[in-house]
């Protein structure tokens, strides 16, 4: 076996490894799926089942429901949503810069600088926002 | 052969977690009621078994009991799975929390990124709740729990950001281990006490989870004299429970985040994991934080909404990020 065989089978020793860390997770959930549908099931057969129309209703405070709940809402809920997209994948970009950021900054505050470049292009978008009033919730 | 051991290893396991957390839960239910019965000169539950402790048992009973009503407007498909998606991804963050030593589900590489990626998939969960009852209760309580939940797991990022360019791992014993010197010493302090920023990380990140779980005074999705119950307004007998034990397992598992990443998780308050170290030690630390949380449901009020996307968006993430860079400032000058 040659140097270079050996490094890639613990390569994918490696990765099977990470891999069969998953499987108690996996197995995890699938054992809170099963409590969950097993307590439904249960509740299902012991429970009482008695139907009328307007028990099957929407309930809109003790009156006839007018029409569906399918209708336009806040255009706020929209711009909440784009700017946290925005702002979540900046955190995202962040977590590798933070995990190696110890080893890194021994050599110098070069690390730094260039997160606080990020930060700062960052920290405009942010004052656009806030000028167009894109953070007011009115 | 192996193989088939190995995985009934792992179903007991799991078992064995899964019946610990609703445990849990069923007893954070009661300490609820039981708090809240004593901050208003109450008594509480105390009829059902010594104390009331049996009365979250009676209740769990009772609500398996109820009928199962699905309204004949609502989305029948996407109706049944919300409970699922929501109490399914609530438990899975166990999965990654150190309870002791060896205590861990799977102490995966990526530990705290697999907890906060795994707890966002309960605003999908709250979401696909909301739409599919086809209800205005619930379609508005859907829709402000997720605006809120999603703008505050941006400060959530960011504190817990600060925890790893200390530790510079993502594996939760890890940052366990960082801060086996527990309350006193000068190397290896619990990570709040390492710096001034952090402490301010820590409340940060501590505020930030309290809206996440929608407590009080972040409880605006389902507040009461406004929205009914907000997204699980259509959810009756068992499928509310599923959403309920949730939420309160949620609770602990914030907390349970919290004390991992800032209070020392599971070593002791002494060097050498020797006072309060191991299960013990974490379970009162966890409480201590849980209690806090249903302390400050009564004391302070609920926000506005406007108030509430403020707090998150012009003074909680400036002040993440502010904190961020400081924390980048103090290694490089201290270490």
């Amino acid at each position: 076996m040659t140097t270079e065989d050996m490094v890639k089978t613990s390569a994918r020793s490696k990765t099977e490894d990470m891999l069969n860390e998953y499987i108690p997770i996996l197995i995890l959930t699938i054992t809170a799926a099963l409590f969950a549908a097993i307590n439904l099931v249960l509740s299902h057969l012991l429970g009482p089942r008695k139907s009328s129309r307007s028990k099957l209703s929407v309930y809109e405070s003790g009156m006839k429901p007018r029409g569906d709940a399918r209708h336009r809402f806040s255009i706020k809920f929209y711009l909440i949503a784009m700017v946290f997209i925005i702002f979540d994948i900046e955190v995202v970009f962040l977590y590798p810069w933070a995990l190696i950021f110890r080893q890194y900054v021994a050599a110098g505050p070069f690390i730094l600088i260039e997160m606080l470049v990020f930060i700062g292009i960052l920290v405009l978008g942010y004052i656009y926002v806030w000028k167009k009033g894109g953070l007011t919730w009115d | 052969m192996e193989l088939l051991s190995s995985l009934i290893f792992m179903l007991v396991i799991a078992a064995a977690l899964l019946g610990f957390v609703m445990l849990l839960a069923l007893i954070l239910v009661l300490a609820e009621r039981k708090v809240s019965a004593y901050m208003q000169d109450r008594v509480g539950p105390r009829r059902v078994g010594p104390f009331g402790s049996l009365q979250t048992i009676a209740d769990a009973i009772k609500l398996l009991l109820k009928e199962d009503i699905i309204s004949l407007q609502a989305d029948r498909k996407l109706f049944i799975l919300a409970p699922y998606l929501v109490f399914v991804s609530s438990f899975a963050v166990f999965a990654a929390i150190p309870f002791g030593r060896n205590l861990i589900a799977s102490d995966i590489n990526i530990g705290i990124l697999y907890i906060m990626a795994i707890s966002s998939v309960v605003v999908l969960g709250i979401i696909m709740a909301g739409w599919a009852s086809n209800s205005k209760w619930a379609l508005l309580g859907a829709m402000r729990s997720a605006a809120q939940m999603v703008s505050y797991e941006i400060p959530l990022a960011l504190s817990i950001l600060s925890v790893i360019m200390l530790v510079g791992s993502l594996r939760m014993q890890d940052i366990v281990g960082a801060q086996s010197g527990g309350l006193f010493s000068a190397q290896n302090r619990w990570i709040l006490l390492d710096n001034p920023f952090t402490f301010l990380a820590f409340f940060i990140y501590f505020i930030s989870a309290l809206s996440e779980v929608n407590r009080t005074p972040f409880d605006l999705p389902e507040a009461e004299s406004e929205l009914v119950a907000g997204f699980h307004t259509e959810y009756s007998g068992m499928r509310f429970a599923l959403f309920f034990l949730a939420e309160y397992a949620n609770m602990f598992a914030v907390s349970a985040i919290a004390v991992t990443l800032f209070l020392g998780g599971w070593s002791g308050i002494l060097p050498g994991y020797t006072f309060l170290n191991g299960v013990p030690g974490f379970v009162i630390k966890v409480s201590v934080l849980v209690f806090v949380i249903m302390w400050l449901r009564w004391t302070l009020p609920r926000l506005r909404v406007d108030q509430l996307m403020s707090v998150c968006w012009k003074y909680l993430i400036p002040i993440a990020f502010f904190n961020l860079i400081g924390v980048g400032v103090w290694i490089l000058i201290f270490d």
